[in-house]
């Protein structure tokens, strides 16, 4: 009995961990996306711009419903390796990202800055119409919507198939993508007031936290507790990263301090 | 062709981003770790000193760029 509520404690857990990793990854993307569409709606159209993203968010449903049958194909152990390993150069590249920005050698994610620049981008191209569309209003907001949503897609299907609940993953996205398109509807201008790079340093942690967990379980390894282990590996993650920004940030204070008494 | 070569770039982005480095040393860690879990030994511990070690050698370059 005490077995088996330990068991679906452990799956809980992870189960948690999964959709609340899928919800933040999606939602970060998912804020650059709509930045993306605004531009191009209000400076292209919205016909041509909503029909873009419709076009792009049916390219990724066929992706998504390709691959993930054939990801579950896949033994469990080369999956978590290949996956863990994946999720890791990939995890990595965001944390470190926001561990730069957060110590101030890297500027910040500012959503209305970039508004601002694809918006006088988009106004000053030349018309091109096609079948009653403004192609490059159409083609701008096609490519953001693909290319944010394929980072969306990549997590959902890896953390997905890896963890066994490839629904599960995707509820968190679905959320995330009711909640933004809601919000971005409501106030019709980019959600500059979201906490991305906070945001981006929790997305950064989980994909870290996850790549490390499964990346020793697909290299032969147990972990102590077995899944209950994601909460050690992420406190680990947190403490490594923190660390990080505090000795960078003392750094940067250094250099500043010195280029002051050089001026 | 020029679709083949704009994929390729694009997958080297979104997968290794700006650091090989960094994407060379976690596979070599990966590698590590498997062998070691091979010869028997436990090996929860490698990765997350692997990962520490990763990160601090990415930080210093991106530092010194």
């Amino acid at each position: 009995m005490v077995r088996e509520v330990r068991y679906v404690l452990r799956r809980m857990t992870a189960g948690v961990f999964l959709v609340l990793s899928a919800f933040l990854a999606s939602a970060v993307e998912m804020v650059e996306a709509l930045t993306i569409v605004l531009a191009s709606g209000v400076a292209r159209g919205w016909r041509s711009s909503l029909t873009g993203m419709g076009a792009a968010v049916l390219a990724l449903a066929v992706i998504v419903a390709g691959l993930g049958p054939a990801l579950t194909v896949i033994p469990i152990n080369a999956l978590r390796l290949v996956v863990g390993g994946l999720l890791l150069t990939f995890g990595l590249q965001w944390l470190r990202k926001a561990i730069l920005r957060a110590s101030g050698f890297k500027a910040l994610h500012d959503e209305d800055e970039i508004f601002s620049r694809e918006l006088a981008e988009a106004k000053t191209a030349a018309p091109l119409l096609r079948g009653g569309l403004d192609w490059y209003g159409f083609t701008l907001s096609f490519k953001g919507v693909l290319l944010e949503g394929l980072e969306v897609a990549f997590i959902v299907l890896t953390f997905g198939s890896t963890q066994g609940s490839i629904p599960l993953a995707a509820a968190g996205a679905a959320a995330a993508l009711v909640l933004v398109a809601g919000v971005g509807i409501a106030v019709r201008a980019p959600l500059a007031r979201v906490p991305e790079n906070t945001l981006k340093f929790a997305v950064g942690v989980m994909l870290t936290t996850f790549g490390i967990f499964w990346s020793t379980e697909g290299a032969g390894g147990n972990w102590p507790g077995s899944d209950a282990a994601l909460f050690g590996v992420l406190a680990f993650v947190i403490a490594l990263s923190a660390l990080s920004v505090a000795v960078l940030r003392r750094r940067k204070r250094d250099q500043l301090v010195a280029a002051g008494a050089r001026a | 062709m020029k679709y083949v070569v704009s994929f390729g770039r694009f997958c080297w982005d979104f997968v290794v981003g700006d650091d090989w480095i960094a994407a060379a040393l976690v596979i070599a860690a990966i590698g590590g770790t498997a062998a070691l879990a091979h010869g028997g030994i436990a090996v929860w511990w490698a990765m997350p000193l692997a990962v520490a070690a990763v990160l601090y050698v990415s930080l210093r370059r991106a530092i010194a760029a």
